[in-house]
């Protein structure tokens, strides 16, 4: 084991894990970092904390992971490139860490032009490639990126996000190859709609080898209208919605269209679960997570291993 | 005017090793200004590479061309000819140039022979200084003509930091302190007191933050 981290137990183990993700509210009530996070005990395994989501300010990722830590849950600290640069994030990293936070997610993040404040400056000191080297380096090495020691590195579990459905897509598994061979040693992926251009990634994935050097959870969203589904169609950057999953949350009424996303959903994880190389479902209910207890249940993945 | 260096000679070595025929390009704006990149370094660069290579048992092919603008693709146009009869390009023009040529010449390899390295004007002879960061909304109007993003190490816009002494930056005593220039600047146009008019929150949209950049004159584009 590299790390204490439950997610590392969880996916050493050999059980499918789960997890989910909360994201931190746009003011001072930590209240609703908890409100969240309780939601999804006993239903997943740990909980990512998004790190100022869609380019938009929201409290910061470690000291929401801080609340949820205290409630006995395990956050996964998330932290784009974006608004810091190298001293701050290892800063934070270290700081996370020394308050229980020893699994992270290593992103670039959403360009500012996404979000509210879109004429601030983009920092991208280091890319999500290079922050996997940094993390790695300071807990396999001891060492920070500048070369100096550490006293007590922090030992994080280290992920990274795939996107198999962004273009171009020949590019897609050697970008994965890319931040394996960074270190990272978890993957939690784009949102699934269309299932059979994620097997084709997969299968070039493991064509490689890379399933054995890298856990890969696989991202569902369920959709809560047929709204949404044609608003992640069209206006969401990257994002594979098919026709007829658009069709599927049309053909029900819209009182039904929420039933029909999660019924989607779960389908998707009985899918992918026979797939290989699939080691676990990152479940992203937007502004949704009271679904996800029902959507993992429906899906047979409880109870969550006890590790 | 766009400043540059020439690269180490083991690295434009390195670049074009592998090859017999090389089209070496220099360019005619700034870099033969800042003497980096103009038909005289084109010439020096070619003969210290043909030297090399003669050391080494090996005829290098190599062939000089210096274009009147590599940044434009009408002049860039000229070397038609000329690449088809090379293995690689080695440019000595600043990044545009390298690019408007990899742009028309896609299947013929272009290598940079120079470091670009910033927009600056000319101190003395031989020596250049960064001037501007082109972030497309100039503050020069009302920082009495000196620019603190490109000359305040912090691109302060509301300084001088505690760490000015003497007039100088606290990175490094051969910088000059822009704010100290601007506030002896202010003082000569009997302006103090803007120093104290508080500069707010850059809208970044217009540099790099916002992407990469393009002009559009509906009036003269084609």
């Amino acid at each position: 084991m590299k790390t204490e981290s439950r997610l590392e137990k969880v996916l050493a183990s050999g059980a499918l894990a789960v997890t989910s993700e909360c994201g931190p509210p746009r003011g001072a009530v930590p209240e609703k970092v908890k409100e969240k996070a309780e939601l999804l005990r006993g239903s997943v395994d740990v909980i990512n904390v998004t790190d100022n989501q869609t380019a938009m300010v929201r409290m910061s990722s470690w000291a929401a992971g801080i609340l949820i830590r205290q409630l006995g849950l395990d956050p996964v600290l998330q932290m784009v490139t974006r608004d810091r640069n190298r001293l701050a994030m290892q800063a934070d990293i270290i700081g996370a860490y020394s308050h229980g936070i020893n699994t992270m997610l290593c992103l670039s993040g959403d360009h500012p032009h996404f979000g509210d404040h879109p004429m601030a400056s983009n920092v991208y000191d280091l890319d999500s490639v290079q922050l996997i080297q940094a993390v790695v380096k300071m807990r396999d090495e001891g060492k920070f990126q500048g070369g100096k020691d550490i006293d007590h590195p922090p030992k994080m579990f280290v992920g990274a996000a795939a996107n198999p459905f962004a273009d171009p897509f020949e590019l897609r598994v050697m970008r994965l190859a890319k931040k394996v061979k960074a270190g990272v040693d978890f993957i939690q992926t784009q949102c699934i709609y269309n299932l059979d251009k994620f097997e084709t990634w997969m299968k070039g994935v493991c064509d490689r080898g890379l399933h054995e050097q890298v856990y890969i959870l696989a991202g569902i969203t369920p959709m809560k209208t047929a709204g949404m589904a044609r608003y992640m169609k069209n206006r969401v950057p990257g994002m594979d919605v098919p026709d007829e999953v658009v069709k599927r949350m049309e053909s029900v009424p819209k009182e039904q269209q929420p039933e029909e996303g999660i019924k989607i959903a779960v389908e998707t994880i009985q899918r992918l679960k026979e797939v290989k190389g699939v080691a676990g479902f990152h479940v992203m209910a937007i502004e949704w997570e009271e679904k996800v207890p029902e959507i993992v249940e429906k899906a047979g993945l409880l109870p969550r291993p006890e590790v | 005017m766009i400043t540059a260096v020439r690269k180490p000679m083991e690295e434009i070595i390195a670049c074009v090793e592998p090859y017999d025929r090389i089209l070496l390009v220099g360019c005619n704006e700034c870099v033969s200004v800042c003497s980096a990149g103009g038909r005289k370094e084109v010439a020096l660069l070619a003969s210290a590479l043909h030297m090399h290579f003669m050391k080494q048992g090996k005829t290098m092919d190599i062939r000089e061309m210096t274009l009147e603008r590599q940044c434009d693709p009408e002049y860039v146009e000229e070397l038609v000819t000329s690449v088809d009869g090379a293995d690689a390009v080695l440019s000595m023009a600043c990044g545009c140039g390298v690019q408007t040529i990899a742009a028309r010449y896609r299947e013929k390899p272009v290598f940079p022979a120079v470091n670009t390295t910033f927009m600056g004007a000319s101190e003395r002879q031989g020596v250049w200084s960064e001037r501007c960061q082109g972030c497309g909304d100039c503050v020069l109007g009302i920082t009495g003509g000196i620019c603190p993003i490109a000359r305040c190490s912090k691109r302060l816009m509301n300084g001088p930091c505690g760490g000015s002494t003497k007039g100088k930056c606290e990175i490094d005593a051969n910088i000059d302190c822009a704010w100290q220039l601007i506030w002896d600047r202010l003082k000569a146009l009997g302006l103090e007191r803007r120093i104290e008019d508080i500069m707010e929150a850059k809208d970044w949209r217009t540099s790099r933050d916002g992407g990469p950049r393009k002009i559009i004159r509906e009036d003269l584009a084609s």
